[in-house]
């Protein structure tokens, strides 16, 4: 299926709480998406990368170590020096919730936090993709 | 004793008769479960084959089931070591302090990611981290001002460092010394657990092979100079946190456990000489019947393994020791003042299952580092477990329960599973490399993700009871100018330290490291000693040695 949705889910930074993004990897790949998932440690450079070469739709991105208001803009920012601004990025992991509005700002277009069920990511990106079918 | 046969015919007939006129008409509830996913049946007995010599024994006597210690906490209580660190030394040497005030009575050092993963703080892959899961070390001179004004004799130190461990212990040592403490009176603990780095929690920087010379040098090392350490802390924390079952944190623990030693007796140290110094780290979670029954079962199986495999005489060698910490991933951010009930439950748990030593949770751990008021209610959790209980008054005292001592053999008759089946593979290292460990605990957190979002499992305030509430306030924030107080400070040392003096000893770490057979521990603290950076040794190696990558399995 060529017109399926295709989402890079990636850990950038240091630390190695792979729990959760696995699971919404997983999850996703259940729901009928096709996903890419990157492993532990990776810089945004290299998952802006894998995000271009992959050709995805959608970026999401877990940490739990709160360097997330360096490392989720400078996503943002990276895709979009690489002509890749059309590419939908959000996140999730302990994110206190005074950072989300800075989040946003940058252009993280949804934060998932603790508790948050698959659904509610799955709705997002309908939402964003306007489509009713995975 | 009482006659089992005739018991379990009773039970049969209170099965079809008593039982099931009120089953009949209201059933029982759905998915009657361990927290492990494990059957609860309707009624526990007592069993036929029950042997109270083999199974349990006597505390401080094989197989240690009911604990390693002959009087356990009506001698002393546990150690009560709340893990902590962040921001810079100077901040984390305050929150000791504070602690030590508070009467914990250990020290436990949460270190930054890059720190863990041997980049100095100036490292451009350190953006971002810097101080904000732990302390920042770049160099002794951090490590000094981490300990200023405690000392060393007095307390015992446990650190949370795993690939880099020689480097931290080696900067402790001197720091020591500069006390005037020696290293043979200092006590503590490091992780330096790799095999679960790979398996978990991701902290690894060398592949396995120069990762277990490293491990090996520190063991025989510490077992001639630095005889009170805990040269590692075999951990199923990370295990259980990653989502495995209660199960396969015991027995993936205890195999990575035999990896280690096979490797050291491979390379020529006597079991008994590094044995006794090995320790263990746990998980307690919300299910506490099956948390009590985890931690003996735990024990019994290690000194089977010890005596039986590894042929050990030494008793020591034999006594699994372990500390504990509550279940991060029980923690939830909604409601979080009910966390502080998640960690009662969970302290009674690995209370009364033994532990030498315990960190409870704070309730604001889903939202951000905990505050000082919160870290002092998890404190004052295990204080009041100690002093107010009662439960530490006994010696195993869930022993004999029917249902526990069910649980125990289950528990372990299940772990041995595993175990064995991980032998047939040829060892840890090699499952770890199929990717099997890691593929088994995925399924067991997918599995009960997808139990909670069905509402099979409740997680109370989230999937059941939520409130709208207001966002939480007065959360910890680490000092965004962190870095550049760090890169400042890197800046001194480098202007300051003897920078010939520095390079001769990484250049004799090097030559060492392309040598299998030499001990790599005395060029680490020659290096330390000369304030050679954390990230500076650890490159050294990394060029030897190479660096360990992820084979991902979804």
């Amino acid at each position: 299926m060529n017109d399926k949705i295709r989402i890079v889910i990636a850990k950038p930074g240091l630390d190695g709480h792979d729990r959760g993004a696995k699971y919404i990897a997983r999850a996703l790949k259940d729901a009928g998406y096709e996903v890419i998932y990157t492993g532990i440690r990776q810089t945004p450079e290299s998952i802006v990368a894998t995000a271009i070469q992959e050709d995805v739709d959608f970026v999401g991105l877990s940490l739990l170590s709160g360097a997330h208001n360096e490392l989720f803009p400078r996503v943002v920012n990276l895709l979009k020096e690489q002509e890749a601004g059309d590419i939908i990025v959000f996140g999730g992991g302990v994110i206190p919730e005074e950072d989300l509005a800075f989040l946003k700002e940058k252009g993280v277009q949804a934060i998932f936090r603790p508790g948050a069920p698959i659904s509610e990511v799955i709705s997002f990106i309908k939402s964003k993709t306007g489509s009713t079918a995975a | 004793m009482p006659n089992n046969k005739n018991i379990e015919k009773n039970k049969n007939k209170w099965e079809e008769t008593t039982l099931n006129k009120v089953t009949s008409r209201f059933p029982a509830r759905k998915n009657l479960i361990t927290g492990s996913d494990v059957e609860v049946d309707n009624l526990y007995i007592p069993r036929e084959d029950f042997s109270y010599e083999e199974k349990l024994g006597f505390p401080g006597e094989y197989p240690y089931t009911r604990g390693v210690q002959p009087t356990m906490y009506r001698g002393k209580f546990w150690t009560m070591r709340q893990y902590a660190g962040f921001g810079t030394a100077e901040e984390s040497n305050s929150r000791y302090k504070y602690l030590l005030e508070q009467g914990q009575t250990g020290l436990s050092i949460a270190f930054d990611l890059p720190t863990q993963i041997g980049y100095d703080s100036d490292d451009p892959i350190s953006a971002g981290e810097v101080g904000k899961v732990g302390v920042a070390i770049d160099s002794l001179r951090d490590m000094e001002t981490l300990f200023d004004g405690i000392p060393l004799d007095k307390v015992s130190t446990s650190m949370t460092i795993n690939a880099p461990a020689a480097v931290l212990l080696a900067m402790y040592i001197i720091v020591a010394e500069k006390q005037g403490v020696t290293k043979e009176n200092i006590r503590g603990t490091i992780q330096n657990d790799i095999l679960k780095e790979y398996i978990a929690r991701g902290t690894y920087i060398f592949p396995p092979a120069p990762s277990m010379r490293l491990i090996n040098n520190i063991f025989e090392y510490c077992s001639a100079e630095v005889p009170k350490w805990n040269t590692i802390s075999i951990s199923g924390y990370h295990i259980r946190e990653a989502g495995s079952t209660a199960v396969q944190e015991i027995a993936f623990t205890i195999a990575d456990g035999i990896e280690y030693v096979k490797n050291a007796i491979s390379v020529g140290l006597d079991v008994d000489q590094f044995a006794g110094r090995l320790s263990f780290f746990f998980n307690a979670h919300n299910d506490l019947l099956e948390e009590v029954a985890k931690y003996r079962a735990a024990r019994r199986i290690w000194a089977r393994v010890m005596k039986e495999k590894f042929s050990a005489k030494n008793e020591k060698s034999m006594m699994m020791r372990f500390h504990t910490q509550t279940a991060g991933s029980s923690l939830t951010a909604q409601q979080p003042d009910n966390n502080i009930v998640r960690v009662a439950i969970q302290t009674l748990a690995a209370v009364m299952g033994g532990t030498q030593s315990l960190h409870t949770n704070s309730k604001d751990e889903a939202l951000a580092l905990p505050t000082e008021a919160s870290v002092r209610v998890a404190l004052r959790t295990q204080q009041i477990v100690a002093h107010e209980s009662g439960v530490a008054n006994i010696v195993d005292p869930l022993a004999g329960s029917y249902y526990i001592e069910q649980l125990t053999d289950k528990i372990e008759e299940e772990a041995w599973n595993y175990i064995n089946r991980i032998e047939d593979m040829g060892g840890m290292v090699k499952a770890i490399e199929k990717g099997y460990v890691q593929k088994e605990i995925q399924d067991s957190a997918y599995k009960y993700q997808k139990s909670v979002e069905a509402g099979d499992r409740v997680v109370v305030g989230v999937n059941k009871f939520a409130l709208e509430e207001a966002p939480p306030s007065g959360l910890l924030k680490v000092n965004p100018k962190l870095q550049k107080i760090q890169e400042e400070n890197l800046k001194q040392v480098r202007s300051e330290r003897d920078n010939a003096k520095v390079e001769d000893c990484l250049a004799a770490l090097s030559e060492g490291a392309s040598k299998e057979n030499v001990n790599l521990m005395p060029l680490i603290i020659d290096s330390v000693r000369e304030y050679a950076t954390l990230g500076e040794i650890s490159n050294v190696l990394r060029d030897k040695f190479g660096e360990y990558r992820e084979s991902i399995v979804l």
